[in-house]
């Protein structure tokens, strides 16, 4: 039984921003099927009064002064970028 | 100087406080090996210039009487981690050029104990898989084979490149990262010791994101010794890593007492998997044996959940990678690919993303996406975390019967070979994480310890594992299965 159907799949990959062709589709969705066939298992688990784990080690967040530690490194930031100019990201046009 | 390479972390802190040998000489010796080793295609990225500075630096400052812990003591990094000013690509296409202004904690905290950085090291691409062949480096080797057959082997993964180099004597110790059994099951396929600490012993921060609340960096080395002593040096509270423990630092190599007597050692039953083979078996009743004949008690356990870890590690890995992997979008790092005309942002990151991430990261992504995305939420997500709660129960009640560590097979299998499993459906390939994936999702340090070779002459490793924040405890036991077994056999050079 498939879980995920083409349609799927395209919808998926369009949310995760992932560009892909559509004669790919198909086997894209049977791995995903596969892969979450394999999860259906963890409907076996009885998991009544059960509360969903957030933290593996009880500990409490710690806090911090809300205060700047670092900054006034634009360069350094930037020194990665495909495209920077003028101390900016640059991106292709988003608003038309 | 080939010998030099041998040495063991403690050997050489040894001879290099005698003054039998400096570190530029021990490293000197290494980056001669990792020239000589091309066709393991471990060191993704040699540092010859700067390990030959860190060298001289650590012999002046042992010169000046200030000589900590891992002082002058080469070690490879594994790409995952960010280094100041060195390519850090996770062997990922899609950080293709990544240069990090700023060094991860970890490796911070290993310069600051004096040792010497001799490279990068492949690993699966993002630390996702079990055989390093998903990197962007293309396939690491295992240094080991079968006797009389060339077919070269997976030294397994994601800590693969950190694994081949430590067992293939390239240098004494390495850095890894272990999500799902990133460290333990390539020590294991090696015939090295891997570590994975608790969840909060290492600091995160500058190592690459996969799956935020399983991660946690650990020393890779040839003996338990040496994993005492790089631990020490890795681990530490940091401000920076808000998951990171406040809690003192022992000397771990001090509680290396090798006395085990008296300590209860639980063998779960659910770890007896069906196909698993014999040889495994064996050599897990064995380590058990040993165990026994050093003074401790092996008792029977019961770990229910165990067999719903794998499926509800594959809902929550993905799942945390789908939001850390978001962040590469061709903007502010590594690869943007060349867009068509009258192409906007969407599509800079849709074909960015599908260039820049190879097949396995891909669908890792979707899969994680699938699952978080609305009406999937509660049915994958939440139940996964629901069980992953039942699974740290499991282990909380073996331990408050009085166990004091659990002793498992490490993998279901020795190394296998290189393109074995290509054609494998994906679930197949996670199933080399079975034994080791029940620890992250339990937050619990484990460690693999070299036990056997199997009938083809491949090393075969046994897992422990411990209480919360006791490494030290888990060292000792893993110090006393170490000394039983006398693991002693190392890879043949054919590279």
């Amino acid at each position: 039984m498939s879980r995920i159907d083409t349609e799927t799949a395209r919808r998926v990959a369009k949310l995760a921003r992932i560009a892909v062709p559509d004669d790919d589709l198909p086997a894209l969705a049977g791995e995903l099927s596969g892969i979450l066939d394999f999860m259906e298992q963890l409907g076996e688990v009885d998991v009544t009064g059960v509360a969903p784990m957030t933290s593996v080690t009880p500990m409490r967040l710690k806090r911090r002064e809300d205060v700047v530690t670092e900054g006034e490194m634009a360069g350094r930031i930037l020194s990665n970028a495909p495209d920077a100019r003028e101390g900016f990201f640059a991106v292709p046009k988003v608003v038309e | 100087m080939s010998e030099l390479t041998d040495l063991t972390i403690a050997e050489a802190r040894d001879a290099l406080a005698r003054g039998d040998v400096t570190s530029a000489e021990l490293t000197e010796a290494s980056l001669g090996a990792i020239e000589g080793a091309g066709a393991l295609n471990v060191f993704i990225r040699p540092t010859p210039e700067r390990a030959m500075e860190q060298a001289r630096a650590a012999d002046a400052r042992r010169a000046a009487g200030d000589a900590p812990a891992m002082c002058g003591i080469p070690v490879g990094v594994k790409d995952l981690f960010c280094t100041r000013g060195v390519e850090s690509q996770a062997a990922s296409f899609i950080l293709d050029g990544f240069r990090p202004e700023y060094e991860s904690t970890v490796t911070q905290n290993l310069w600051d104990a004096g040792a010497v950085m001799l490279g990068k090291l492949n690993m699966d691409e993002f630390a996702m898989g079990s055989s390093n062949e998903t990197s962007t480096y293309g396939d690491a080797v295992n240094p080991w084979r079968r006797t009389g057959d060339n077919t070269p082997l997976t030294p397994g993964g994601s800590s693969g490149g950190s694994a081949a180099a430590v067992a293939a004597r390239l240098c004494a110790g390495a850095t890894g990262t272990d999500t799902g059994g990133s460290i333990r099951q390539p020590a294991a396929f090696t015939g090295t010791v891997g570590l994975k600490p608790t969840y909060g012993r290492c600091s995160r921060w500058g190592i690459v994101a996969f799956a935020s609340s399983l991660d946690q960096a650990g020393p890779m080395t040839r003996s338990v010794r040496d994993a005492a002593i790089m631990l020490g040096a890795m681990a530490g509270h940091d401000s920076k890593d808000s998951t990171s423990a406040d809690i003192p630092v022992p000397d771990f190599e001090a509680m290396l007492t090798g006395d085990i007597r008296g300590k209860k050692i639980g063998v779960p039953r659910e770890y007896r998997m069906e196909g698993m083979p014999a040889e495994i078996e064996t050599l897990w009743h064995k380590g058990a044996e040993m165990l026994r004949d050093a003074g401790a008690e092996i008792v029977d356990i019961s770990l229910p959940h165990t067999k719903y870890a794998l499926p509800a590690y594959y809902v929550i890995a993905p799942a945390e990678a789908s939001s850390n992997l978001a962040r590469y979008d061709g903007v502010r790092y590594g690869h943007r690919a060349t867009l068509a005309q009258g192409d906007g942002i969407t599509e800079m990151y849709e074909k960015t993303r599908a260039e820049g991430f190879g097949k396995e990261v891909q669908r890792r992504v979707m899969i994680g996406t699938y699952v978080l995305s609305a009406g999937f939420y509660d049915a994958y997500y939440n139940k996964a975390r629901k069980v992953r709660t039942l699974i740290k129960r499991d282990f909380e009640q073996a331990f408050a019967a009085g166990v004091d560590a659990i002793l498992t097979p490490a993998t279901p299998s020795p190394a296998f070979a290189l393109g074995e499993m290509s054609e494998a459906d994906p679930v197949q390939m996670y199933l080399n994480d079975v034994f080791t994936v029940p620890t992250n999702l339990a937050g619990l340090p484990g460690i693999s310890v070299p036990a056997g070779l199997d009938s083809g002459g491949l090393p075969l490793g046994l897992q422990l594992i411990g209480h919360p924040w006791e490494e030290g405890d888990l060292l000792n036991t893993a110090h006393a299965l170490e000394s039983a077994a006398g693991f002693v056999s190392k890879p043949e050079k054919w590279w």
